[in-house]
């Protein structure tokens, strides 16, 4: 430190030097420590999946029977779907917890005063606010893919066991599900969904960080008013097309739907991940979720107690 | 190098100004004391040394400017508030992982050393504490860290008298060692008067007494007149007067010791009548010390 003439005092007497990536991990852990709901919330929607699919198995085999007298692509349709629809509920569930989370993510911390222990830490704003976006664009995503992996593992073992006891041979299962597959397109889905989100978790950031109450509120209401601005003054609605096209957009760009109706992925080539990145949507909506959360960072400076 | 050093510090919410152009100055190994009504700067005055406010004019804390390096600045500088913002969901297991992975110069054995003379219990969480367990506990990873100054705003609030003798009690005894710094605001004058090094009033964001407590023990006498003496004795002008008992006791500044006996009981005041005489000559406020 002798070169450096601006940080005077410093580093005579550390105890432990902390790797500049250590704080970010431990307010990481922090956040998972403080909002169970991020893996709880996903795990009981898991809970309420496996014991639905355990009821669905009485009469399975005769189903099963009946499935594969039909053509191969409508029997595929229908052995996949219990495992299809477990995923896309998962996607859902956390989409909430995530916005939940956000919510209250730099709320919480001002309404209880923790703000003033936290901020008597060395931990800086950037550190704290990334280790909250981190939760939404990160955990949840890898946190309700392995719980999905475990939910498809546990179907797929009741099923087997159901079709043994009754005579039905599971390879037709395992032969019209291809889980690893399967999962490989659930990550994509996973990422390239956090990805075209990242704009309103960082929305929400700074309204949680920025509001003294009724976060919720204040998140719709200025989305609303500008809406309906809209629609009254031109009588056109833009506005409300984005924000839509904000929450369900990703899909035609993410995937290939080869113009059917049903939207069902079945190979890996309906996996567009270059014309995806080469989508303008996703890295407009990019670089607005940066500058949301560089706000953030800034209004954490000047926020205390409310 | 003072380890706090400020130059027409200013700070205004709206109109109401909280400091209006403070020069502070705080060496190295004092304890000072910041003294002042309700409302007279105090909080805003140490949240502008702990980089969580903004304000004009010119400080240094450590050489740092705090609103702009606030999260280094915390390196070397600790902070209790009062009681209330230790996370209510936080086990104490939790905390002490959480400051030991963040924070360079905590020492995790200290604070469970400390801990280990309380009968918190690792498992808790901070809202099953008592009051008092939570200053404990927030004591105990204060005092594991090796920093250089320590701000205390109200850190007592609320306590009984027990757990708030122990407070200073071991914040002199374990912690403080000359090489720190010390700053606390506190109502409760009487508590901290043979624990502070330095003194400072201050009202309506102003300074409006500064002194070290050796200057204030050569300085101010107080004196309980005999009525016989009393129109000698307010002949000397002295800076305050209240009536104890059905007798006057005079408060004087820089008066002749054995001058004032021949009044009567002639005694060290305390800082809270001292606060009372110096701020009795703006307007009458209640005193800061509510007891």
């Amino acid at each position: 430190m002798t070169n450096d003439e601006h940080t005077p005092r410093e580093v005579p007497n550390e105890s432990h030097p902390i790797a500049p990536t250590r704080p970010l991990y431990w307010s990481v852990r922090r956040e998972l420590w403080e909002n169970r709901s991020i893996y709880i919330a996903p795990l009981i929607v898991a809970a309420v999946q496996v014991f639905g699919f355990a009821i669905s198995t009485i009469g399975l085999a005769e189903r099963r029977r009946a499935v594969l007298l039909l053509d191969p692509a409508k029997q595929r349709a229908a052995i996949e779907m219990p495992y299809d629809l477990a995923a896309m509920m998962m996607i859902f569930t956390v989409f909430i917890v995530g916005v939940f989370y956000c919510l209250d993510a730099l709320h919480g911390e001002r309404r209880d005063r923790s703000i003033l222990f936290w901020k008597s830490l060395p931990v800086s704003d950037l550190t704290t606010v990334l280790s909250k976006a981190i939760i939404p664009l990160v955990i949840l995503p890898a946190v309700s893919f392995a719980i999905v992996v475990c939910v498809h593992l546990i179907m797929l073992s009741m099923s087997s066991v159901n079709l043994i006891f009754h005579g039905v041979n599971p390879a037709t299962t395992w032969a019209h599900f291809p889980v690893f597959q399967n999962w490989l397109v659930l990550l994509y889905g996973l990422v390239a969904v956090a990805l075209w989100h990242a704009p309103i978790y960082g929305w929400l950031l700074l309204v949680s960080g920025w509001a003294r109450r009724a976060t919720f509120l204040w998140t719709v209401l200025p989305l609303l008013a500008i809406g309906i601005l809209e629609k009254i003054a031109f009588n056109t609605s833009y506005f409300a097309s984005v924000v839509k096209h904000r929450l369900m957009g990703f899909a035609p760009d993410a995937f290939d739907f080869q113009g059917r109706h049903d939207p069902t992925i079945d190979s890996l080539a309906q996996l567009t991940p270059g014309r995806y990145l080469s989508t303008p949507g996703l890295w407009i909506g990019l670089v607005v979720a940066a500058a949301f959360i560089a706000a953030t960072v800034r209004l954490r400076r000047y926020r205390g107690p409310i | 190098m003072a380890c706090i050093e400020a130059h027409g510090l200013r700070k205004a919410f709206g109109t109401t100004i909280a400091l209006d152009g403070i020069d502070l100055r705080v060496e190295e190994g004092r304890i000072l004391g910041l003294i002042g009504p309700n409302g007279a700067g105090k909080t805003t005055a140490l949240n502008a040394i702990l980089g969580l406010t903004s304000y004009q004019g010119k400080l240094t804390v450590l050489g740092r400017d705090p609103w702009v390096a606030r999260d280094k600045l915390m390196r070397d500088v600790s902070f209790i508030a009062d009681v209330a913002v230790l996370p209510r969901w936080m086990r104490v297991s939790q905390m002490l992982d959480y400051v030991a992975g963040v924070h360079p110069r905590f020492d995790r054995a200290k604070a469970e050393g400390f801990l280990a003379k309380t009968t918190i219990k690792r498992a808790s969480k901070v809202r099953q504490l008592s009051k008092g367990m939570v200053v404990q506990l927030h004591l105990a990873l204060v005092m594991a860290i090796d920093a250089k100054l320590l701000v205390l705003d109200e850190p007592t609030l609320g306590l009984d008298i027990l757990y708030r003798k122990q407070f200073y009690d071991s914040l002199l005894n374990d912690y403080f060692d000359r090489s720190r710094t010390i700053v606390v605001t506190t109502h409760q004058v009487e508590e901290i008067q043979e624990v502070l090094t330095d003194l400072m009033f201050i009202d309506r964001g102003r300074i409006v007494l500064e002194c070290s407590m050796e200057e204030f023990d050569s300085r101010y006498l107080e004196v309980t007149v005999n009525p016989e003496h009393l129109a000698a004795a307010r002949a000397l002008k002295p800076m305050h007067e209240r009536p104890v008992f059905g007798r006057s006791v005079l408060l004087f500044d820089h008066a002749d010791r054995d001058q004032l006996a021949a009044f009567g009981e002639v005694r060290r005041p305390s800082i809270a009548d001292l606060f009372v005489a110096v701020m009795g000559k703006a307007d009458r406020r209640p005193m800061p010390n509510d007891e």
